[in-house]
């Protein structure tokens, strides 16, 4: 038995060059035991690579992974503790429900009772009761996808990796998709890895979060600490919505740090980590006040004037952009929560934004 | 796509030449063909259509349907030899780099280059006693009599003198022909499926925990199967009715029906015979075809049963 505390994947140092072009440089990662655990970033920074490794479909160029201890090095992906949800699902086409779910006990000579009894309790975890002799042709693409889940799980891995499982669904289903992962993930008890460009999926599912940006990890963190604590900038914009202002450090005092803004004026503000000593000031939308009357800064608030350029109305919430005074452009969400309150203000309105100084967080560039 | 009768000039000004061509060089030989079928030769060059079905009787003869028999066995091993070879060329030129796969398909399709009958020609010299194989065969002889010659075993196992082997005119050698010849046929619509076939479906199979072998046979060769049957009747149909190859390669135990219904034609000069040949061929032909078409929508009623 093995330490429970100990991670079950570990990277280390792990390095993928395609000639001169490094997909990932150097990450080193430890993902816990049980965990949910995404690898978010925009296309082409690497994320889909490493969970590729992680599977055995791509080589590293340099560096170790360890699988619950085990060096990976040279296993090829059929003898990994690991399976895979592929992007397309690939489902294979020629098999139906239950042979696509038996087929990987089956290669691996488990016995045909044993295996009878263990498709079928697949099936009925996904909740795909009743389509066992389907082909694939006759699901749905919801539906393929839970046979691509049942299919990896059945084989009990130590290790699912999901390649953008629900980018190929439409928004309701991918939202119910959502909450089944998570059910099953916490059913199972197995680790979950999940690569995806959608922030809202990885901050739903997600136990914590890896922020990768040109082969690097930025940040590591659980989702409200990366929301309300991103370190860069870039993470701060990624995740999010996020208006910013440029500042100049005047003194740093343990967590804090002395900062004057040409908009805001001095403040005191938090910073995102010890080795942030200079950066750009972060509000989030839903975090700035917004007031049609005579400004009435409360106590330490300081204030913004700007005038309204345009309003997206999405139902729940509208998110209004501005410009403000000196010409930077700022946006600022409002939820719409009584169904009889005064509509949006019109594009041209002037107004006044509040900002508290400990909404704001100095992140590094 | 809009529907051809939106735009009946369009649809026509396209279909015409074809149709025309197929009408005039195609549908009525063949329908001349089927006529004289049923005609009697009366005099050197004059054949009366009685509408007889002499001819017809006549294919019925114990040696010609023993050839019927041979053609079809012949074709069908020469099919089989072309798909087990034809399968992993098509796999390595799918899974070749992008750059690389035009120029191995080039070399797929260059014996089309050159003349069948040039190329039938150079199988020979290839294959005849004295030929290419038989002088790299007692190259290896001599060999391996020299290094047997220490041991002063070199008579004992390597005889007193080489014996080529006979490899033409015989079956064998038609068959390797025919191989040779068809292959491309054979390769082309199996590179066509499998360089379609999603790479994800392979990684998956070996995801779950197969070999690569397991995955050959549960995986591509299963979803490579439209790419199979097409490449099998682009070589059986040909096959079966080839004369050149057997005409040049085979000995006088290897005839075809092919070479026959060419002698009929030409030596024999019994046109309505020849035609009825011809036409008991078609049949078979179709026949085949038709059980193929009959296993498939078994096989896909039984899958939606």
């Amino acid at each position: 038995m093995r330490d429970v505390a100990a991670p079950i994947v570990e990277i280390q140092n792990v390095t993928k060059a395609y000639g001169k072009l490094k997909a990932v440089d150097d990450v080193s990662l430890a993902i816990p035991r049980n965990a949910f655990f995404a690898l978010l970033g925009p296309s082409g920074c690497g994320k889909t690579t490493l969970l590729r490794m992680l599977g055995g479909f791509e080589h590293t160029s340099t560096g170790r992974i360890l699988i619950d201890g085990e060096d990976m090095a040279g296993i090829q992906p059929n003898r990994r503790p690991v399976n895979m949800v592929f992007q397309s699902y690939a489902v294979f086409p020629h098999m139906t429900v239950a042979d696509n779910i038996a087929y990987g006990l089956k290669v691996t000579g488990v016995k045909r009772a044993a295996i009878a009894s263990r498709v079928e309790e697949a099936i009925a975890m996904v909740r795909l009761d009743g389509m066992a002799a389907r082909k694939p042709d006759q699901l749905s693409g919801g539906q393929r996808q839970r046979v691509a889940l049942a299919r990896a799980l059945v084989k009990r891995p130590k290790l699912l990796l999901l390649d953008e499982p629900l980018s190929a669904l439409d928004k309701k289903l991918r939202e119910e998709m959502q909450l089944e992962l998570v059910r099953l993930q916490t059913e199972v008890g197995i680790t979950f890895i999940i690569v995806t460009h959608d922030q809202e999926e990885a901050l739903g599912m997600a136990s914590e979060i890896a922020v990768m940006k040109e082969g690097r990890i930025l940040q590591i963190a659980p989702p409200r600490e990366l929301y309300e604590h991103p370190t860069r900038r870039f993470v701060a914009e990624f995740i999010g919505a996020s208006n910013s202002f440029p500042c100049e450090v005047l003194a740093i005092d343990g967590q804090n740090a002395r900062v004057r803004s040409p908009l805001l004026g001095e403040l005191t503000v938090e910073r995102s980590a010890p080795d942030v000593t200079s950066g750009t000031l972060i509000i989030r939308p839903e975090k700035v006040r917004m007031d049609f009357s005579t400004p009435e800064p409360t106590p330490g608030e300081a204030l913004i004037r700007g005038t309204i350029d345009q309003i997206a109305y999405f139902g729940d919430l509208s998110i209004v952009y501005l410009t403000a005074e000196d010409g930077s452009r700022l946006q600022c969400s409002r939820y719409n929560v009584s169904r009889i309150a005064a509509p949006d203000p019109r594009p041209g309105t002037a107004c006044t934004l509040g900002i508290h100084p400990e909404d704001l967080l100095l992140v590094g560039d | 796509m809009e529907s051809w009768r939106a735009q009946p000039a369009v649809f026509w000004a396209f279909v015409l030449p074809g149709a025309l061509w197929l009408l005039l060089f195609f549908l009525v030989p063949l329908g001349l063909i089927w006529i004289l079928a049923f005609g009697e030769r009366v005099g050197p060059v004059q054949i009366d259509i009685t509408w007889t079905m002499a001819n017809y009787l006549a294919v019925f003869d114990p040696v010609y349907v023993g050839l019927f028999w041979r053609s079809v066995w012949v074709a069908t091993i020469a099919t089989c030899i072309a798909l087990v070879m034809g399968l992993p060329v098509a796999l390595a030129v799918s899974f070749a780099p992008d750059r690389v796969k035009p120029i191995l398909l080039l070399l797929v399709i260059l014996p089309f280059w050159t003349n069948i009958l040039i190329r039938t020609y150079a199988m020979i010299a290839v294959l005849r006693t004295r030929g290419f194989v038989n002088f790299g065969l007692e190259y290896l002889w001599l060999l391996g009599k020299a290094f047997l010659l220490p041991f002063g075993l070199d008579e004992v196992v390597m005889g007193e003198r080489f014996e080529p082997l006979t490899l033409l005119y015989n079956n064998t050698a038609v068959i390797f022909g025919i191989v040779y010849v068809y292959l491309p046929f054979m390769v082309l619509p199996l590179y066509a499926t499998l360089d379609r076939l999603d790479r994800s479906l392979l990684e998956a199979s070996l995801d779950l925990g197969a070999g690569q072998i397991r995955t050959f046979f549960s995986i591509i060769v299963p979803l490579a199967k439209p790419g199979i049957i097409s490449g099998i009747i682009l070589v059986f149909i040909p096959a079966l009715g080839t004369f050149l190859i057997s005409d040049l390669l085979g000995g006088t135990d290897s005839l075809l029906i092919g070479n026959v219904i060419e002698r009929q034609f030409k030596a024999a000069n019994h046109w309505p015979l020849g035609s009825a040949m011809s036409f008991v061929l078609l049949y078979i032909t179709f026949a085949i075809l038709a059980l193929r078409a009959w296993l498939t929508s078994r096989e896909e009623a039984r899958a939606r049963a």
